[in-house]
Parts: C-alpha cells; structure tokens; sequence
C-alpha cells in the first residue's frame, strides 16, 4: 500500500500530448510567468559554483598564511576582513570553502539525478513497453531497492565502494532510479496502447525506433517533473554521506562535511561553522523544490487548479 | 482472499531473495571484502587467515548459501567486532531506535495533522499558504542540521535541553524534532489531499444536508475516513525511522540501530554493516506485507485487481 500511496502523487503526472504543449502563444505566458523566486535565489548559487575560482578569495583546501584557526567572521570580536566569515580547524576561509561547497553541492545534485533519471526511465521504459519476463524481472528489482531506506542503501554502497565525489554521483543515481522506473512504466503501459504508437509499429518501424521516436519524447515531461522533485533529495542525501564522512572526502569543501567539522565546536558557540553551510543546502533545496512547483504546473495542467 | 495473501507473500519472498543477492554482490563487487576487514598493511598471511576464517576463499554460490541460511536462521551473520551474531546487536538496539523513532511519530503528528486538516477545510486561504510553506520547509531544511541548529540554540545558548545521550524525555524531545520534521511535512500533504478528496464525497455532503453541525461533520464523517491512508503512512514511516535514522543518532549520541550502522562503517566491520542493511530490509519488506494484506481484507476490490 505504499506503492499506492507513492502512486497517487506519481499518477498525477500525466502525459501531455505534444499539441497541447505547443499551442502558439504559449511562450508568451511563458514567458510573464517566470519563477522569479526560485531563479533568484538559484541563479546566484550557480553563477558562484561556475565561477568558484574566480569569485572565493582562498584556496578552500589550504590555510590562510598567518590566520589563526577558528577566527570568526569580521564583525564580530577577534575577526578580521582577510577572512570574512571565519576560518576553520585547519584555518581555511570559510567563504572560499562554501563557495566551492556550492560547486559540489550542485554538480553532485544534478549528476546524480541525471544518472537516476536516465537508468530509470530507460527501464521503465524497456520494461513498460516490452512487458513480459523482461518486465517481471525489470518491476521486481525495482520493489527489492525501494525496500531499503535510501540513506541506509547509499551508506552501505558508499561504505563498499569507498568515497569519491563521482562514487557518490553513481551511488545515489543507483539508490534513486527506482522511483522513474515505476512512474514511467506505469506510463508507458497506457501510452503503448495508443493510435499513434500501434500505427508506428504496423508501419514497420522497429522496436528501438517505437521506443526512441514515440514513446521517450512521450515520458519526457514526467521525467523532467521528477527529476525536479529528486534533486533536492540528492543534494540532502550527498550532504549527509558526507556528514557521515562517507560521502565527498576531505580536503574538498562540501557542505555536509563542513557540517561534520563544525561539530566540534557547537559547544562552545562558534554558530558560524555550522549555520552558514546549513543555510547553504536550505536555500538551494529550497529554491529546487520551489522551480519544481512551478515545472509541474507548467508541464501538467491537470494539477494546474491544484 | 487466501490466494491474495499467498501471492503477496510469494512477492515479498522474491523481494528478499533478490534484495539478499544485491546485498551479497555489492559486498563483493567491490573487490576484496577482507581488504575492508583489515588493517591497512597487513600481511599476506594474516589476510589469508581472515579470508578462512570468514569462509572467503569459497566459490561464490557457496558463500552466498552460507549468508542466504544466516539470513534465514535469523542470525544475519556474525559482527567482526563485537564476536556476537549482528541479529542480538540488532535487537539489542532496537528498542532504544523504537522509542525515538516513536516519539518522533508523535511530534509528527503534533505538526502534519491538524496543519493538513485547517489546510483542506480552509483551501486556498492564508492558512492553506501557511501550510505549504510548512511542507515546503519540511522538506528543504535537512533534519540533522535542524538538529544541530537546536542543540546550539536549546543547549549551549539556553541551557535548556541537554545536548545528547539517552535519558529522560528532556534527551528525547530534540532528535524526535529532527526526526519527525521531514516526515511532519509528508503527512501535512497526505493529510490535506485525504481530507480534501474526503470532504467532497457524498456522504459528507449528505452529513452537511442533514443539518449536522460542522464541527461533527468534520470530526465524525471526514476526519475518521481521511486517516486510514494517513496512518498507514505513520506505520511504514515508523518502521523506515526505526532503521534509517543514522545521522540524527550520531548526532545526538543516541544508542540505536542507525548508530551501530555508523560504528560498523567506522570499524570497518562488513559483516555488521552487510546485517544491519539485510535486517532494515527485511523489517520493511514485512511492514509493507502487513498493510498490504490489511488492506485487502478491509477493502475486497484490492484482492481482485492483479
């Protein structure tokens, strides 16, 4: 019953037919809806992760020459405007570590979930529409991997497969296809009975041709909807391996690992350390979840009166 | 309604079995598992001991028998560690990861239920905004940093609460916050879509003819039926939290299930990590029977279809 419950969030996203998707003058209301929120807080997050090396005045993996360790940011007692916001244990500043952390954050987030969206609804795909063992096998794997919690899955393969940051990109593609495998099969199923995939296929045209010109431009919509709805899972989850220290390893600066040595010194106050990498992952969490929001009323008018 | 239950149970079987290989094959995907089990620069000997001991160097479908009847005898294996079978470590912490992830339920419902309840019966006004940003948040801020955000501002600032280790309900009251935090905003969405497709129906509305007052129509005719997938969903997550909530129990020093996980990636004990996962496995593959078959018997069109 948990796959029904999975299901009835998942079954609201319906396929939209190619012609309602491009009636003309669509782009106009395109483009006055904008989501304007979400793209402001996103859209600096990105610039600073493309132009990490350029913007962060440090480098994230080496101490600052002369600085001492645990200084706070400049406006408070004992900090200096050499490091605005702090050094860490090692003395490393602080803004140049979450400037590179947003680098990872992201990269990881939108990797991930392109490694989980692609194997995902490949086989929802292949399994939907060639049905059979092929299915059964395909359904059955899915129902065994969406068994374990998926935190506990990715730990187990991070802890076999030792860290990396692109271990991690592979890790949680593998921990979160399962969901796109059932929603797009599920999808398929209907869509494999439509006209204009049976005229396709009495026309002669081969499975793969079926698959890659009828059904795939078909799934895509949800796909994207998905996907909008894991990447802040997977930035959650990388930051957590990484908390745990089987995620990104050190000396690179990811968030959840700064998380893990801020720890430290949550005791004795030093907020810093652990309030700014934190607001780091809520915002850019937030910001996804919210263009989500929006890509789901833009890609499904169904929920549009939601 | 026999054969329902046989069928789903055939189900749930070839879920472990196969749940059991993906666990098996990781382990060994990876290389040596020895190599994880001890020191660094150890002897070729010494590894050649551990490989016997450990019933290593015998053909793979061998060792996978050998795991697969520790898995079914229940015993799941022995920890490198602690010399003791991982499925007495497992019980031995399960009730300490229970009460937590109780107590957790609790504060989630506290949270989702009546904010999911004001939100339907009041659609699209400043409460039902209220709520999405509630679940918005809910799913944004990663718990075990709203965790450590409380333990600096409740225990070092406040002196309020202390800041970890098992005790009174003073030592509970923060990870069950942290815990049920993402799940509060889950079952606000339930709750609300449950309610909102409940209230529509037309026995409410008959209710509402018959001059019922609505606070009686709300408790009595809606309320009762919009719960059941609500609570389906606190049992199953209930189960999740009792196996996934390893960073909120490291964080807080709690002695449960999700911290032997952690201890065992740490000591580098496989047989304990490789346990831990196959039990939580096992436990929600079991959970998701139980509702499965609940819900066949309470409602008959289940037992038909497929």
């Amino acid at each position: 019953m948990v796959s029904n419950i999975d299901e009835t969030r998942a079954s609201a996203i319906v396929v939209v037919p190619r012609e309602f998707a491009s009636v003309p003058g669509r782009w106009a209301g395109w483009a006055r809806q904008l989501p304007v929120l979400p793209l402001a807080i996103l859209g600096p997050f990105i610039l600073i992760a493309l132009f990490a090396d350029l913007i962060a005045p440090y480098d994230p993996t080496e101490p600052i020459p002369g600085a001492k360790i645990f200084e706070p940011p400049f406006w408070m007692e004992g900090g200096s405007t050499h490091a605005f916001l702090g050094t860490d244990f090692q003395s490393r500043d602080l803004l140049s570590r979450l400037i590179f952390g947003a680098r990872v954050s992201l990269i990881v987030g939108v990797a991930g979930t392109l490694v989980a969206g692609s194997i995902g609804t490949a086989l929802g795909i292949v399994a939907g529409y060639l049905g059979g063992w092929v299915d059964q096998v395909i359904m059955r794997v899915t129902d065994a991997w969406l068994a374990l919690p998926a935190l506990v899955f990715a730990i187990f393969l991070a802890t076999m497969l030792g860290p990396s940051m692109w271990n991690i990109v592979i890790i949680l593609g593998a921990v979160y296809w399962t969901r796109y495998a059932r929603v797009i099969r599920g999808e398929v199923l209907s869509l494999r009975e439509r006209e204009f995939v049976k005229l396709a296929e009495i026309a002669g045209a081969s499975r793969a041709r079926v698959i890659l010109r009828h059904i795939l431009p078909n799934v895509l919509n949800s796909t994207m909807v998905l996907a909008s709805l894991t990447i802040g899972v997977v930035i959650i989850a990388e930051a957590s391996l990484s908390f745990l220290g089987v995620g990104v390893p050190p000396p690179e600066p990811a968030w959840g690992s700064m998380l893990a040595d801020g720890r430290s010194m949550l005791m004795v106050g030093d907020w810093w350390l652990t309030i700014f990498p934190g607001l780091g992952i809520l915002l850019v969490v937030l910001a996804t979840q919210l263009l989500g929001d929006w890509l789901r009323v833009r890609l499904d008018p169904q929920l549009r009166n939601m | 309604m026999g054969k329902f239950m046989i069928r789903r149970t055939l189900y749930a079987l070839v879920t472990l079995f196969i749940l059991s290989l993906t666990i098996f094959t990781v382990v060994r995907l990876t290389g040596d598992p020895v190599t994880l089990l001890a020191e660094p620069g150890a002897r070729a000997e010494d590894l050649d001991r551990v490989r016997t001991d450990w019933g290593l160097d015998r053909p793979w479908p061998v060792q996978y028998l050998a795991f697969a009847k520790n898995v079914f005898t229940g015993e799941l294996g022995k920890s490198f560690n602690y010399q003791m079978p991982v499925s007495t470590l497992y019980f031995q912490r399960l009730p300490n990861s229970l009460e937590l992830a109780l107590a957790a339920t609790l504060i989630s419902f506290f949270i989702g239920i009546p904010a999911g309840i004001i939100s339907a019966v009041r659609v699209n006004s400043g409460w039902d905004s209220f709520g999405k940003v509630v679940a918005l948040l809910g799913l944004s801020i990663p718990g075990f940093w709203l965790g450590l955000v409380m333990i600096l501002t409740f225990s070092v600032w406040l002196h309020w609460l202390p800041t970890s280790g098992q005790g009174d309900w003073r030592h509970l009251i923060m990870p069950a916050v942290a815990l049920g935090w993402y799940f509060a905003a889950s079952l606000l969405r339930l709750t609300r879509s449950s309610m909102l497709e409940v209230l529509r129906s037309e026995y409410v509305k008959l209710a509402r003819l018959k001059g019922l007052p609505s606070y009686v129509v709300l408790a009595m005719h809606a309320f009762k039926n919009a719960l059941i997938p609500v609570l389906t969903l606190a049992g199953v997550n209930l189960v999740v939290m009792v196996n996934a909530a390893v960073i909120i129990e490291v964080i807080f020093a709690w002695p449960g299930i999700g911290r032997l996980l952690y201890e065992g990636i740490f000591q580098r004990d496989f047989p304990l990590v490789q346990g831990v996962v196959m039990e939580a496995g096992i436990m929600i593959v079991v959970i998701n029977l139980i509702v499965d078959i609940l819900y066949a018997y309470i409602d008959p069109r289940i037992r038909l279809t497929k």
